[in-house]
């Protein structure tokens, strides 16, 4: 254990968040003096590639940009390119991706529950250390994951990148038959999540607590996933078409990427949270007993504590995908046609992390003439800041192996997608 | 099925053709799938790709006699475009830091998580080029690119081995 009051700590890459991307903190006595989030390229490549391609194609290429999250790329794409043609696709189709997109956040949140995050709370350094130990349980997330994925190759064509989705709807419905087999695995791991969810709930949380702003989807009635207005914890609502109105986007000097907040207010945070918080009323009454009986409040805000909302929406998630089975009724086509227009539209959907917006401009032929996507890690970016300021200053009496370990737990909070918004993720911690 | 091969088999490509050389694995496997009607040694290999998430790696080669896996590397002992050939005891060579793309847990460490789950393939053989460039973009450096043939020829000559 060493306490010098000047020494640097390199971490080449921090361990088990999507993708990679740098964490440096400096501190000085006892006061921490600067923690920054370097993000070196969000998805401007993206954007710019999606400059001159047909209307069609945001979907296919978005989804490419993640292969944990590719459902809510094209979710988010579809949403913003139909409401700038003006087009509703048939309420059976829209049932049909809130069941796609159920099978990506089962997939999503149980990698991260399992692999990624778990092994903090045990004291695993890896999930391939608590594989070793405990291979029952990596077992269990596995078999919950592959469910998930199963309702993605059934209706994407593919689990990842899926092929079968398409602005307007998808190529090809699946039948009432094809869907029925699905019921019973996903019976099976809806047992497993709320094992999962009692499992979770029994792990030792650190007392903290932050008083960010939330920010979700919400849409009464129901836990929103794929659409929804845009809510706060501060009560401001407002729709997605007026995003870019609420959320500004500012350069910070340490980072080439921009720092997203809330105009007139300051950071916020989107993500599981973040939706609990705004929409807890509206989980699945399965969902409401697990979250009761997992001590989970009114609100979630400990964000150690989003381990157990990962774990409840998991549930949810299940008891959505199996209600949205048995009242299933083939659409009578498969998709609409979107007949392009010259507009601007926009979409946000629910993504595993958080709310991911989209904007489009077309011209009248369909061509893509601007593009804007707005991830939620890099929404979070501040917030994640603000957590590790507080939490780190609160912990200096820590060596430096524990202190960077909790540094990186803290950042796993909020399940950073990287592969999203940066490339590599180092972590330094600087005393002096 | 290859009549002279008992098994399934699989060839899994893994990377983002959005990433410059890490699109070689889904490149490789693009074409193995254009040629898979006429080359009787793909006949019945199930052709795949993958974005390296390890559960999903594990899945698509639980239970199968042959995996090979087609990704780029990243490599400061070898100049661009050198080719590997790893069989499943020399993985450990695919440390951490070798890892290329946007993949969360390397392969090396997949292949170990598939160990302990006692989920791996009865032969896994690893075809790897070294590569330079995993930002965003398309396209594969020429390095790379030249090395795709070789690779390609060689996938179909492991199918085929009884």
């Amino acid at each position: 254990m060493s306490h010098r009051a000047d020494r640097t700590l390199d971490v080449r890459s921090l361990a088990r968040v999507e993708g990679e991307g740098a964490m440096h903190v400096r501190v000085r006595g006892d006061t921490v003096e600067d923690v920054r989030l370097d993000i070196y390229e969000p998805p401007r490549f993206f954007e710019a590639l999606l400059r001159g391609r047909r209307h069609t194609e945001p979907p296919d290429i978005t989804a490419r940009i993640c292969g944990i999250c590719p459902v809510a790329y094209q979710m988010s794409a579809c949403a913003a390119i139909e409401d700038a043609c003006g087009v509703t696709v048939d309420p059976a189709v829209a049932d049909l991706r809130r069941l796609l997109y159920c099978g990506e956040w089962i997939e999503s949140h149980t990698l991260h529950i399992y692999l990624l995050h778990a092994p903090d709370f045990l004291g695993y350094p890896s999930a391939l250390d608590m594989a070793k130990d405990r291979r029952d349980l990596v077992e269990r997330g596995l078999a919950m994951k592959k469910a998930g994925n199963e309702i993605l190759e059934l209706l994407g064509g593919r689990a990842i990148h899926p092929i079968n989705i398409r602005v307007g709807g998808f190529y090809r419905t699946p039948s009432r038959p094809e869907l029925a087999p699905l019921r019973g695995k996903l019976r099976i791991a809806l047992d497993q999540a709320l094992d999962t969810v009692r499992w979770v709930a029994g792990f030792d949380f650190p007392d903290f607590h932050h008083d960010h702003e939330l920010l979700a989807l919400v849409s009464p009635g129901r836990y929103a996933i794929e659409s929804g207005s845009i809510a706060t914890t501060a009560g401001l609502t407002f729709a997605a078409q007026q995003f870019e109105d609420h959320i500004v986007e500012e350069q910070v000097p340490h980072s080439t990427a921009l720092h997203a907040r809330l105009a007139g207010s300051g950071r916020y945070a989107v993500g599981p949270a973040a939706r609990y918080t705004l929409n807890r009323q509206w989980l699945s009454p399965l969902a409401l007993e697990a979250a009761d009986a997992a001590g989970l409040g009114a609100d979630c805000r400990n964000p150690y504590r989003s381990i157990v909302v990962r774990a409840v929406e998991t549930v949810y998630a299940l008891d959505e995908a199996i209600r949205l089975i048995d009242r299933y009724e083939p659409p009578a086509r498969p998709f609409v046609e979107v007949p392009p227009r010259e507009a601007v539209g926009y979409g946000a959907t629910e993504a595993p992390r958080g709310i991911l917006f989209h904007r489009y401009g077309l011209d009248a032929d369909g061509l893509i003439t601007s593009a804007r996507i707005v991830p939620p890690t890099s929404q979070n970016q501040a917030s994640i800041e603000d957590d590790l300021r507080r939490y780190v200053a609160s912990r200096l009496d820590l060596d430096d192996e524990h202190l960077t370990w909790q540094c990186e737990q803290a950042i796993r909070n909020y399940d950073p997608c990287i592969s999203c918004s940066t490339h590599f993720l180092d972590l330094t911690v600087e005393r002096r | 099925m290859n009549p002279h091969h008992a098994g399934p088999r699989v060839v899994i490509g893994v990377g983002n053709d959005y990433r410059r050389d890490d699109g070689l694995g889904p490149l490789v496997v693009a074409a193995l799938a254009g040629r898979q009607a006429d080359d009787p040694r793909l006949s019945g290999v199930d052709l795949r790709v993958s974005d390296g998430e390890p559960t999903r790696l594990i899945d698509l080669w639980t239970g199968t006699d042959l995996a090979i896996v087609i990704d780029a590397v990243l490599d400061d002992n070898h100049h661009a475009g050198h080719r590997h050939e790893l069989a499943l005891d020399a993985l450990d060579r695919l440390a951490d830091d070798h890892s290329a793309g946007s993949h969360a847990i390397s392969l090396g460490s997949t292949v170990a998580l598939g160990q302990a789950l006692g989920r791996l393939p009865r032969r896994l053989i690893v075809l790897a080029v070294s590569g330079t460039e995993f930002g965003f973009g398309q396209g594969l450096t020429p390095p790379v690119a030249a090395a795709v043939p070789a690779v390609i020829e060689r996938a179909c000559e492991l199918v085929a081995e009884p």
